[in-house]
């Protein structure tokens, strides 16, 4: 079977082995459920703030078990299927959306000292890493629930029978394949710079402030975090719900748990993303240890802070951000992010190359840089004869047209 | 360990591969399709192929199937066909006679081959690290197999702005481009009056 990195499977395998990992599983999930029942009430508090509002208050103190009140309703409410459903799909589809959402966080590594240690830390008398699994494909195992979680809301569209959702859902699977790109090019910089897939690996490559938000320029950072809000379909991209056009989007016909089960995917999806992107680029748990007594207290803990971070600017991005327009959004997608990903992609490999065989930085990025220019060019050129010609000929049929109307 | 997986996996892929067949919905067999990729993906865990069960699920369920599906809904065709009706004249006794053929061949090949239908033993068996299977595949095809590569590419990159030079053929009056189109909103209800429904058939309209 595939070898497992990990040294706590690295021996043989024993009943106290199986138990610890159970105990990660539970408790990763325990962590998930309960950070999204907490992300939910942080969101509607936050936007509340940001509004002049006072936002949830009434269930538990300062209204934190808001969350478990309405998630406690939408268990008891009544389940409705639309007669034009197709019902096996229409059952499936919630689950397609939230276990890639689970299964995503079991390759983040929540914590563990990466700076003096080798990020293990000791259960029981087996060390062992902080992450459920750490498989050999790593990063990759995202990637490919997240285009995953795309047949969970396309199936959910076209299963309801109905206009409305499927409108939202061909327009949510494109926004997704279109930005899967994007996020994909942005994250195999980091494979340039940390030189393998393991998320274990990535984050130990990056101990000691050298992450790779820097180390891979700022660029693809910048360009996974637009595309990372995109793919989860949040503001400023939320047009897959856009309330105006499509009533609710893909979900409009689901209520009750199988509405709930979206309502937890997507809120576990915008945390998973943050982790993801706290992994990839900030170093993961990656921090000063300040107090030497509580050592193994520190990574996780600077672990949440990023995490926050990330969580806080989604919030903050939903409360000031306009939805964006649906050609826009494409435009942005295909004609600014894939290139300028696969630009600085190609730039970083140049630079890995130009290290590898002793050139001098300096003309590398200069030559590099010239190439891309010249391509760009070359690409703007072909694109206004395009459109040149093709205003020509639109000038042509129009008088053509006048000519006819004339006679 | 490894018999059960096999087993489970080889039930997975089968049974999908036949409800692509007998499903009597498109949306429900390219669901089915996705069911038996997922098998074959695990197949390849199993075989220590780990870069290669990740790029299948991203590649064929993640994109391939994702698009068979656009199509589908798009196009309204996740209706039962009517099964009379033959579009392609003489496609089914080609399909039996092809299908026929490829089967024999497979049941030849499994039958006669020496040492098993995959070779020696130690043709088969792991390179190295299952970690170092994108490093491996990369050096191969990017050292031993790199103009087949870049030709491939080519092809790709043909077939893409082949497909957009076939559907942008413009066909009855131009439609403004998307710019223009918002410069000059004021004035244009005018002018596209009599031919507007003909103009909405215009490029683009049946991509």
């Amino acid at each position: 079977m595939v070898i497992a990195a990990d040294p706590l499977l690295l021996g043989p395998i024993g009943l106290e082995i199986v138990l610890i990992v159970l105990l990660k599983v539970v408790v990763s999930f325990a962590l998930l459920m309960v950070s999204v029942m907490l992300m939910v009430w942080f969101e509607r508090k936050l936007l509340g703030d940001m509004q002049n509002r006072i936002g949830p208050d009434v269930a538990g103190p300062w209204g934190i078990l808001q969350t478990l009140a309405d998630g406690i309703k939408l268990f008891f409410k009544e389940d409705l299927i639309p007669e034009n459903a197709d019902r096996p799909i229409f059952k499936l589809a919630p689950y397609l959306s939230l276990v890639p959402a689970f299964l995503v966080f079991a390759i983040v590594p929540v914590g563990g000292d990466f700076r003096t240690g080798d990020g293990t830390v000791g259960w029981f008398g087996n060390r062992t890493f902080l992450q459920v699994a750490d498989p050999p494909m790593g990063i990759l195992l995202f990637l490919a629930l997240s285009s995953v979680a795309v047949y969970g809301v396309m199936l959910a569209g076209w299963s309801s029978g109905s206009k409305y959702p499927l409108l939202g859902s061909v327009r949510a699977s494109a926004q997704m394949i279109s930005y899967e790109a994007a996020l994909g090019l942005a994250i195999a910089t980091v494979f340039l710079t940390g030189g393998s897939l393991s998320t274990h690996e990535i984050v130990s490559s990056q101990s000691g402030w050298n992450w790779n938000v820097v180390t891979t320029g700022v660029v693809p950072f910048l360009i996974f975090l637009v595309a990372g809000t995109a793919e989860l379909n949040r503001p400023p991209f939320d047009l897959v719900e856009a309330e105006q056009e499509l009533v609710g989007g893909f979900h409009t016909e689901y209520s009750s748990i199988r509405f709930a089960l979206y309502f937890l995917a997507e809120f576990m999806n915008v945390i998973t993303m943050s982790a993801i992107a706290v992994t990839l680029f900030l170093g993961g748990p990656d921090g000063p240890i300040l107090v030497e007594q509580v050592a193994w207290v520190w990574p996780t803990l600077w672990f949440s802070l990023k995490v926050l971070a990330f969580l806080f600017t989604f919030v903050w991005l939903r409360a000031t951000l306009p939805r964006i327009r649906y050609d826009q959004l494409m435009d942005l997608g295909w004609k600014v992010l894939i290139p300028l990903a696969l630009g600085w992609f190609l730039l970083i490999a140049a630079l890995n190359v130009g290290r590898d065989r002793g050139w001098s930085p300096l003309v590398v990025v200069f030559a590099s840089v010239a190439v891309l220019w010249a391509g760009a060019a070359m690409l703007r050129g072909a694109v206004r004869k395009a459109r040149a010609e093709r205003l020509a000929l639109e000038f042509e049929s129009d008088e053509v047209l006048d000519a006819g109307d004339g006679a | 360990m490894d018999v059960a997986v096999f087993t489970v996996c080889a039930v997975m892929v089968l049974s999908g591969a036949f409800g692509v067949l007998l499903a009597r919905n498109p949306v429900h067999a390219a669901l089915f399709l996705v069911q038996s990729v997922f098998g074959v993906a695990v197949l390849f865990l199993l075989l220590e192929a780990t870069f290669l069960a990740a790029v299948q699920v991203i590649v064929y369920a993640g994109a391939i199937v994702i698009l068979f599906l656009f199509v589908i809904m798009l196009l309204g065709v996740d209706r039962v066909d009517d099964l009379d009706v033959e579009p392609i004249a003489g496609q089914r006794p080609l399909a039996i006679v092809i299908g026929a053929g490829i089967l024999g061949t497979t049941l030849t090949a499994l039958l006669v081959a020496v040492g098993g239908p995959t070779g020696a033993p130690t043709a088969n068996a792991p390179l190295g690290d299952a970690g170092d299977n994108a490093k491996r595949l990369g050096e191969v095809l990017f050292t031993d197999y790199v103009f087949a590569v870049e030709l491939t590419a080519l092809l790709l990159t043909v077939a893409v702005v082949g497909a957009v030079v076939l559907v942008r053929r413009l066909r009855g009056p131009l439609q403004p481009l998307p710019v223009e189109a918002m410069a000059s909103e004021p004035e244009s209800p005018e002018s596209t009056g009599p031919d507007g429904e003909d103009g909405e058939t215009g490029p683009g309209g049946d991509a």
